[in-house]
């Protein structure tokens, strides 16, 4: 009589036990790679109305980011400027561009531009700008090299883990004042942790870690 | 098991390749499987909303409104004329300190100096791009302006020269005109305001 059983059933229970934990592992591999915003939100770089770049009116032009966005150091939101502030300039320059129709429609008419926004807390979080820009921690923490980007993307994963590492720890981040809208400004690490630190002392910076601060 | 392993690697493959890596660029906004708390049906700055008729949550202020923290509003800091007149306030009704003028400075270089340059000439970097040569600070004829008619320039416009009224507050424009004014008199100065012991080493 012919085994019924083949030799190499006597190994099945290891290849089972084998394969089970390599699918185990790919699977939380994967989700660990792609269940988070670090994958599901940086990237996100939407089609805008108007093909605006910060790149020009930054980098090019030198525009402070207060220029347009003028409540970012007064309160808790930074505004998308309105089309008249567009039209300060593009009343003269480009003043019959095509790609500037809809600021120019809307700047008549007083209907707002249809911008997409990109970065978006959740409605249960509290976030504030002018807190942050007023002591010395920079757009570039939390957005990235908006100077350097033709279209806006979402640059960093804004995650709680992300505004925690910071709240922990805020010396890497601190800048002087007046160097907060410079987005090319870098510091040697090592010179820029003792000044962080000093910072932090100086002006008894306290990032909170409580919950009822960013959950009110 | 050589299948499986195949298989795997296959499944693997057409994940990575479908989903790509992170940071990858994404025209679509990200995914919100539970989206209940994320998004709830309150009111946020400049977004959309079906409540109102004309869909904006952003509310523009009923025609005669005037806000809590708004200046007397015929006092000369709300309007730079003198109160009950046309004739344009002289001088800033704000006292000038080290850092008004510092945060004259600052805002300065914000909102004017794109256009009117750091000099204050009228030859900012915008004026290299088809705007026409902005005001000139150091022109005889804005030197003798009073201040209270910068401040209407500011507020208002004039001819080319937008109004900045929407982006820069009443304190901040005060502030802006007292740092023109120091600019001006950077062009204005002459051996006398240099003091006596100093003056041997310009000569
Ligand atoms: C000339 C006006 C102007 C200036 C100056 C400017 N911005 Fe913007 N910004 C805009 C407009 C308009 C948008 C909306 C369109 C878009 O997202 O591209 C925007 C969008 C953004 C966004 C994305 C908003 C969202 O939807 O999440 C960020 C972040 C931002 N700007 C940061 C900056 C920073 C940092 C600076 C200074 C370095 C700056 N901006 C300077 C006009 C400006
Ligand atoms: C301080 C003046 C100024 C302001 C304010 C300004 N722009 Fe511009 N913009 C310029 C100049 C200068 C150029 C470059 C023109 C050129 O290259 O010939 C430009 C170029 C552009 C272009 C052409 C594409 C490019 O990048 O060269 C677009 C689109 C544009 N701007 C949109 C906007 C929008 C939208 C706003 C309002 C949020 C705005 N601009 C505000 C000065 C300004
Ligand atoms: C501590 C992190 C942090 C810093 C620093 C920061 N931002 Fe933001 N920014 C955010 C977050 C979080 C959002 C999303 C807010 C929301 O959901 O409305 C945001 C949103 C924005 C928006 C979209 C409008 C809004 O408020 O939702 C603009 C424009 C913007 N930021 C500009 C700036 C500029 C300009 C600076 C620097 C002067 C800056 N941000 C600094 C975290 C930051
Ligand atoms: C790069 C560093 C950094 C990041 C990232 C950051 N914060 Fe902060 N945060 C600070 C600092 C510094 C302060 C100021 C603390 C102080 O003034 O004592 C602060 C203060 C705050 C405050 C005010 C606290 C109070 O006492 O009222 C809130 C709210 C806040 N952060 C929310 C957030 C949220 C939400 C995020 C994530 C989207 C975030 N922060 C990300 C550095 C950071
Ligand atoms: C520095 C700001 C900050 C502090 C402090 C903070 N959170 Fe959060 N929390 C956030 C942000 C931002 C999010 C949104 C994260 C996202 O959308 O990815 C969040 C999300 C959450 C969520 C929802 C998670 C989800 O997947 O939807 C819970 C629950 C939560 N926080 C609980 C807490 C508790 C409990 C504490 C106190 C121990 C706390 N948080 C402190 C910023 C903060
Ligand atoms: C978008 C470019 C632009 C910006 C930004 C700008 N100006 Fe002007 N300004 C002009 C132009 C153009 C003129 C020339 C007006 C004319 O006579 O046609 C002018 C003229 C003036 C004049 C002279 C008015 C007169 O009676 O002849 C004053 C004063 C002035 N600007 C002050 C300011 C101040 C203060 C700021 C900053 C808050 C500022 N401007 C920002 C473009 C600008």
């Amino acid at each position: 009589m012919a085994n019924l059983y083949p030799r190499w059933f006597n190994r099945l229970p290891l290849m089972a036990g084998a394969g089970l934990l390599l699918s185990g592992a790919l699977v939380t591999a994967g989700a660990w790679y792609y269940l988070t915003p670090k994958y599901s939100r940086v990237g996100y770089q939407p089609v805008q109305p108007v093909p605006y770049s910060h790149k020009t009116h930054v980098d090019q032009l030198g525009l402070d980011c207060r220029y347009c966005h003028s409540a970012v150091d007064k309160s808790w939101y930074a505004n998308i400027p309105s089309p008249s502030v567009c039209m300060n300039c593009h009343s003269q320059v480009l003043a019959s561009d095509a790609r500037l129709a809809p600021i120019r429609d809307s700047f008549k008419s007083g209907e707002p531009v249809p911008w997409v926004q990109i970065h978006r807390t959740p409605d249960f979080v509290y976030f504030n700008h002018a807190v942050h820009v007023n002591r010395g921690v920079s757009c570039v923490s939390c957005h990235g090299q908006i100077n350097e980007m033709v279209e806006v993307r979402h640059e960093k994963p804004l995650t709680m883990a992300f505004c925690l590492d910071c709240h922990r720890n805020p010396a890497p981040n601190l800048r002087p004042p007046e160097e907060v809208y410079n987005l090319r400004w870098t510091n040697d690490p090592a010179k820029q942790l003792a000044m962080g630190k000093k910072f932090a002392h100086d002006w008894k910076i306290m990032s909170s870690q409580n919950c009822y601060t960013c959950h009110r | 098991m050589r299948y499986f392993l195949i298989t795997l690697l296959l499944i693997t493959a057409a994940v990575v390749s479908v989903a790509g890596v992170r940071g990858a660029l994404s025209r679509k906004p990200p995914l919100e499987v539970f989206p209940d708390m994320k998004r709830q049906p309150k009111l946020r700055p400049q977004k959309p909303s079906a409540f109102f008729a004309d869909q904006r949550d952003s509310r523009l202020p009923v025609a005669g409104t005037v806000p809590v923290d708004a200046l007397l509003s015929d006092s000369p800091a709300a309007t730079g004329f003198v109160p009950g007149t046309t004739n344009y306030a002289a001088i800033s009704p704000y006292p000038m300190t080290a850092e008004w003028l510092e945060r004259g400075h600052q805002r300065f270089t914000i909102y004017c100096s794109p256009c009117h340059s750091a000099a204050g000439d009228g030859n900012g970097i915008i004026t290299k791009y088809g705007l026409l040569k902005a005001g000139n600070f150091h022109d005889p004829r804005i030197l003798k302006m009073p201040d209270g008619q910068l401040f209407n320039t500011i507020t208002l416009g004039k001819n080319q020269m937008p109004s900045y009224a929407a982006q820069i507050p009443i304190p901040d424009r005060w502030a802006i005109i007292a740092y023109v004014r120091a600019l001006e008199r950077t062009r204005l100065g002459d051996l006398n305001d240099v003091p006596v012991e100093n003056r041997a080493a310009l000569r």
